[in-house]
């Protein structure tokens, strides 16, 4: 069986195509980068409609198939930006409808942890989702997977992309703000926020922001900023890890990207005696194949969605969805 | 003697006269927050000692409020080290399910009492437990752990609160979970007075939700 998926949650539009065993045939996407400013909705929209047969083509030709090959849809459904969304949910619908197949409606976050454990073996991991639109906590619990921890305003590569926009570090902000970071000696105390398993970001966010205007050196707030945000995350992980007592952790997400949070993720890890995981980075940020992977996964456990299933959810919560592929 | 490793401290028994002084008989637990080598050294001295000191100003503040917790003997913020009143008991983990009816009821309104005194004195704790009860042979119930806790007046951080509470007594003591909930709301409404009503009502909003952050708090949804 060959699954298409599509991903259109936020600035990635992307087209994955899984077989049945787990096999990545094809990873194609374009990333919509806005002119200035943070992602427009509208705009990023009217950009992955613009692109979606480029891609779609792409897909196929690195898969070398045809697209009569596919005989299983999925898209992601949620969370993310509506108008993205309904543009991924729409091409899926086309293409299932023209194809005669069935279409599955995956969850972002859901897909995100199912790639990391097909490509990285993980079994049963706790895993920190890191990006510039969902910052969670997730581990397996009786069905579903549970949120153990999450963002209670902006996610953390919100955080540091303003941070960077805001004090004119260039696009792309996460990595130029780790580059700068890493000359940075000088420690400046920063809000540092967890309550119970969550966490904000957008007090530090401004913050950071104001200690730059008042003429702080840059190297050692990009530096301070980073060891407050990425603390604050390995602690509510570790608390997750410290509950649950599994013995695996993983990192995705685009964030993921940043070694110096790898680091202290693997430092931690170790601590428990953990393994520790991260997928390769084109299947850390957005892309089709974790959707794809989901929908063969849902499918071949019953799941089924009518052409009414598919109406896109931006604020699916990733605690929402039954998981019938895993047991326990 | 180490009692319990946690995620952010442990836990030993000592003998007094090795902790403290000499002279002194009995047993200390000394609860030591420890280093994280994952994070840098400023923000891991800052947090244990401010979280150290938080968590000692808890318990006394607790005590005040009417609340049994152990007698804090030293607080040493270099070595982020607490030492405490060791409490002989039973946790009330192990007890609940073992007691007859009445019993029960009796201790579950105790236990709901405590808690609004602790929400009448600005406090939350956190991580409402039966685990982290101690019920001695006095009938008495101390409150040993405020490691989550925090000064709050909010609706919500007490809904929280009493929900914690309620999900505890269904994942470990689910044969009496409707009974000891029911008690310990009875002994709470009776202790806080007017406007245990709202809590009790965000509380059970809060189990519907799923998890216990409403939806229009969070600014990215």
């Amino acid at each position: 069986m060959l699954c298409l998926g599509i991903e259109g949650t936020a600035h990635t539009f992307g087209i994955g195509i899984v077989d049945s065993r787990g096999k990545v045939l094809a990873n194609a996407s374009r990333t919509y980068v806005p002119a200035k400013g943070g992602i427009h909705p509208r705009d990023a929209a009217q950009f992955h409609a613009a692109n979606a047969r480029a891609v779609l083509d792409e897909a196929l030709k690195v898969a070398k198939i045809g697209i009569e090959d596919i005989n299983l849809m999925a898209f992601s459904g949620g969370p993310g930006i509506g108008p993205c969304l309904r543009t991924a949910a729409t091409a899926a619908r086309a293409l299932a409808s023209w194809l005669n197949v069935p279409i599955i409606s995956v969850n972002h976050c859901v897909a995100h942890v199912e790639i990391g454990r097909l490509t990285e073996g993980a079994r049963d991991p706790v895993t920190l989702y890191v990006s510039g639109g969902n910052t969670q906590v997730i581990a397996f619990d009786a069905g579903r997977y549970r949120v153990f921890g999450e963002t209670l305003d902006i996610p953390v590569g919100n955080c540091l992309d303003v941070f960077a926009r805001e004090v004119g570090i260039p696009h792309p902000g996460g990595p130029n703000v780790e580059r700068l970071a890493r000359e940075g000696k000088r420690y400046i105390p920063l809000p540092y926020v967890v309550k119970g398993m969550d966490l904000s970001f957008s007090g530090l966010m401004t913050e950071a922001v104001r200690k730059h205007r008042a003429g702080a050196n840059l190297r050692d707030l990009c530096y301070s900023l980073q060891e407050t945000a990425f603390a604050a995350l390995v602690e509510v992980t570790e608390r997750a890890v410290a509950h649950t007592e599994k013995k695996e952790v993983m990192l995705t997400g685009g964030v993921a990207a940043n070694k110096r949070l790898r680091e202290m993720l693997r430092f931690m890890a170790k601590e428990h005696g953990a393994k520790f995981y991260v997928p390769p980075m084109e299947l850390c940020a957005d892309n089709g194949p974790m959707i794809g992977w989901t929908g063969i996964l849902a499918y071949k456990h019953g799941v089924r969605h009518k052409l009414d299933d598919t109406v896109v959810k931006q604020r699916q919560r990733t605690d929402e969805i039954d998981i019938p592929w895993r047991s326990g | 003697m180490l009692m319990k490793k946690g995620a952010e401290a442990n836990l030993y028994l000592m003998p007094f006269a090795r902790v403290l002084h000499r002279a002194g008989e009995g047993k200390v637990v000394v609860k030591h927050r420890i280093s994280k080598r994952y994070r840098i050294p400023e923000i891991d001295r800052q947090l244990r000692e401010s979280r150290t000191a938080l968590e000692s100003k808890l318990f006394s503040d607790a005590k005040r409020a009417g609340v049994p917790t152990p007698i804090i003997y030293e607080v040493d913020r270099i070595g982020m080290r607490i030492v405490m009143e060791f409490i002989e008991g039973r946790q009330v983990k192990l007890v609940l399910d073992k007691l007859g009816q009445k019993a029960r009821r009796k201790l579950c309104e105790l236990m709901g009492r405590q808690v609004a005194r602790l929400h009448r004195a600005g406090i939350v704790h956190g991580d409402l437990t039966t685990s982290n009860m101690i019920l001695t042979r006095e009938g008495k119930v101390y409150f040993v752990d405020f490691g989550l806790g925090e000064y709050s007046p909010s609706l919500e951080a007490r809904g929280v609160d009493l929900h914690l509470l309620k999900r505890a007594l269904q994942s470990i003591h689910f044969r009496v979970t409707e009974e000891a909930y029911r008690a310990v709301l009875s002994g709470y409404q009776r202790e806080f007075g007017k406007g245990a009503g709202e809590v009790v009502k965000r509380a059970e909003e809060i189990g519907r939700r799923g998890r216990y952050v409403p939806k229009e708090e969070r600014a990215w949804h």
